[in-house]
């Protein structure tokens, strides 16, 4: 009985810590699932960087390999390491208990994470780790306070430290808060196929994948929906008229 | 006559010697008087019933491929959104259609509040219809644990502990409607049952219901004036027309429309920006993380309000109850003669006015994490909520009320 009561009290009591504690990264970012090169180098640093201990367990390689114009045979050398077959999803073979001992928490399956949080905040949350030395990963991260993933991509951003700026709270006392991030070690020199481009760009093509991942059909449904709809409005145009036919005798 | 058309009628002789066709297809269509003034508001109903279609049929293909187990559920979405042929459409369209369902419904009712087609002789019509809602709001209710989602989750979890509340039975209550001391897979089986088989089953009942009481009374129209009043010398009334072919016809173009915004929905927009699809719904039920704002979906938003504004738990519970079977006393609480709003003096006016805002507005405020000055907010716009209900007996026999015609006008 108490808990339930506590439950409903925590979800009466307001905006939670988390959402308050949100720093954000302000930078705006607008999917685009267009430009099938880009999302073929999104797809390349999320197998490089992320499916080592983020699984995207509902995705197959070879969907993946049909959307976005990737061969079997490419996909075989160039995207899967393991034993897998093309058929097969993408798993991880980091078990739950040794993600758990490793990080205090298993890593979230990916699939559609970027459905649940949107593009732009991954966007943010790949652009916002920084340096800070009172964690466990030796980073935390501006839209994911105290967040347990370390800083994967470090060799191809670099470090960023938080700027700090010294404010007067609500109640007269002196607060630090972070104002910027501010790179501090540029990376020595990026992957060879990573040559040329900034760290936004590597990790906008990333987020696009993701976005492509969350749901493979996005692309093709639009193409279907101005189909339907064109359908749709033809026959609007001929039931209209027949209902105008019979309705000449109500008066 | 050729040979072909004389065997079909043939046919159709041999059935109706052994059951009433044309004589049911006469009395539900071909000669069902319906008024001839039927406006933009009477084509709720038929809509309501495309989109049960569309539930019914989305929902038996949905069912092939979806696992109602709590280590399966999630994942099983996710394979009829990937690898079934068509699944995402299939999906959308049931998602789509839950949303469209509650449109459809609530304008149907407001029809209702703006002619007066719940006073007599149409009570029973109207409870009906309120049977109806209240089924459909548990199917929605049971359907939308089943993607297994955070929503889906913590959802039941909250509404399921609102039975708590009750005195005495409460505790015992909430343990039998979960069957588990958590929202579990135990509750995920019997809310499958409900939402595939049991609820279905009793609202194309009651649907079927609503229509024989229908055509039994007659319908309301625009001007809430009586049709059978003035009838020809063959027993028909004057301002009525066959409701096929005129209503049918009618009725198709106004299907097509509905169709073409369900279809934009549905492959451009199918999670609404979060209203029909929310965004932490995409994370797998997890009973040990709590998300940090939990809201139902938008057609639950406004007595969700309610139930917040209200300070203690048992009382939130009670005038969230209220709230929703309010609406089946209209019939008695209407004292007015007059059924239309063309003929209603400005006090019925007004209080249908506030009592539009404060439903859009507690349905705002029901999305909301709750703030001080939002709860304030939503305690004020409750009262004008049930204040159109409690004082309608006062305004509506006291309203100036202007004469009603004699017959519709087109």
């Amino acid at each position: 009985m108490m808990r339930y009561f506590l439950l409903i009290i925590m979800l009466f009591a307001g905006t939670s810590a988390w959402a308050a504690g949100a720093a954000g990264g302000g930078h705006k970012f607008t999917p685009d699932l267009s430009d099938q090169e880009a999302l073929q180098r999104g797809a390349r640093t999320f197998i490089n960087y992320c499916l080592s201990c983020h699984s995207a367990a509902y995705m197959r390689y070879n969907r993946m390999g049909k959307d976005l114009g990737i061969p079997d045979s490419v996909l075989l050398q160039n995207f899967m390491f393991g034993t897998d077959k093309v058929g097969d999803t993408m798993t991880v073979a980091m078990s739950k208990e040794d993600a758990i001992s490793y990080f205090g928490i298993a890593p979230p399956d990916l699939s559609v994470t970027a459905r649940a949080r949107g593009a732009e905040w991954l966007y943010n949350y790949l652009l916002t780790f920084y340096v800070d030395p009172s964690k466990p990963s030796g980073v935390n991260n501006l839209m994911f306070k105290d967040v347990a993933m370390p800083h994967v991509l470090w060799e191809l951003q670099g470090w960023q430290k938080p700027v700090l700026l010294e404010e007067t709270g609500s109640d007269g006392i002196p607060v630090k808060r972070i104002s910027h991030l501010e790179l501090v070690a540029p990376p020595a020199a990026l992957p060879a196929v990573y040559q040329g481009q900034t760290y936004e760009q590597i990790v906008g093509d990333l987020v696009n994948f993701m976005v492509y991942m969350g749901e493979p059909i996005k692309m093709q449904r639009y193409s279907f929906g101005i189909w339907v709809i064109f359908y749709l409005v033809f026959l609007l145009i001929i039931v209209y008229f027949l209902k105008k036919e019979y309705w000449k005798d109500v008066h | 006559m050729n040979t072909a058309t004389k065997y079909l009628l043939a046919f159709r002789d041999w059935i109706d010697d052994r059951f009433p066709l044309i004589e049911e297809w006469n009395k539900h269509a071909a000669q069902y008087y319906a008024p001839k003034n039927f406006n933009f508001w009477y084509y709720f109903g038929v809509l309501a019933m495309v989109v049960l279609a569309i539930q019914l049929v989305t929902g038996i293909w949905l069912t092939m491929n979806y696992k109602p187990s709590a280590d399966l559920a999630f994942a099983s979405v996710e394979y009829i959104m990937r690898d079934v042929e068509w699944g995402w459409w299939i999906r959308y369209m049931h998602s789509t259609g839950a949303s469209a369902f509650f449109i459809v419904v609530y304008l149907h009712m407001y029809r209702a509040l703006l002619y007066g087609s719940y006073k007599k002789p149409r009570e029973l019509l109207w409870l009906i219809g309120m049977l109806i809602y209240f089924t459909l709001m548990g199917e929605a209710f049971f359907g939308y644990l089943l993607p297994w989602g955070q929503m889906s989750y913590w959802g039941a979890q909250v509404i399921i502990s609102l039975f708590s509340a009750l005195p005495v039975v409460g505790e015992e209550l909430s343990l039998w409607i979960r069957g588990d001391f958590v929202v579990s897979d135990v509750t995920l089986n019997r809310f499958f049952a409900f939402h595939v088989i049991a609820l279905p089953l009793v609202i194309c009942g009651l649907v079927v219901a609503h229509i024989i009481a229908l055509h039994e009374v007659g319908s309301n129209n625009p001007d809430g004036v009586e049709i059978k009043n003035h009838k020809d010398a063959n027993g028909i009334p004057l301002d009525g027309i066959p409701f096929h072919p005129y209503y049918t016809v009618k009725d198709i173009p106004a299907v097509v429309v509905f169709l073409i915004l369900f279809a934009s929905v549905v492959f451009f927009w199918p999670e609404m920006n979060g209203y029909f699809l929310e965004h932490a719904n995409f994370v797998p039920a997890d009973p040990l993380k709590t998300p940090e704002h939990i809201a139902p979906v938008w057609y639950f938003t406004p007595f969700y309000a309610i139930l917040r504004a209200v300070p203690s738990q048992l009382g939130g519970v009670i005038a969230m109850g209220l709230a929703t079977v309010l609406f089946c006393f209209l019939p008695w609480l209407d004292r007015s003669p007059v059924k239309s709003i063309r003929y209603r003096g400005w006090k019925y006016r007004f209080a249908l006015t506030a009592f539009t805002i404060s439903f859009v507005a507690l349905g705002w405020l029901g999305m909301q994490a709750p703030t001080p000055l939002f709860t304030w907010m939503a305690r004020g716009v409750s009262a004008v909520y049930f204040l159109f209900f409690l004082l309608m007996p006062f305004y509506t026999s006291t309203d100036n009320d202007k004469p009603v015609p004699d017959r519709v006008r087109m």
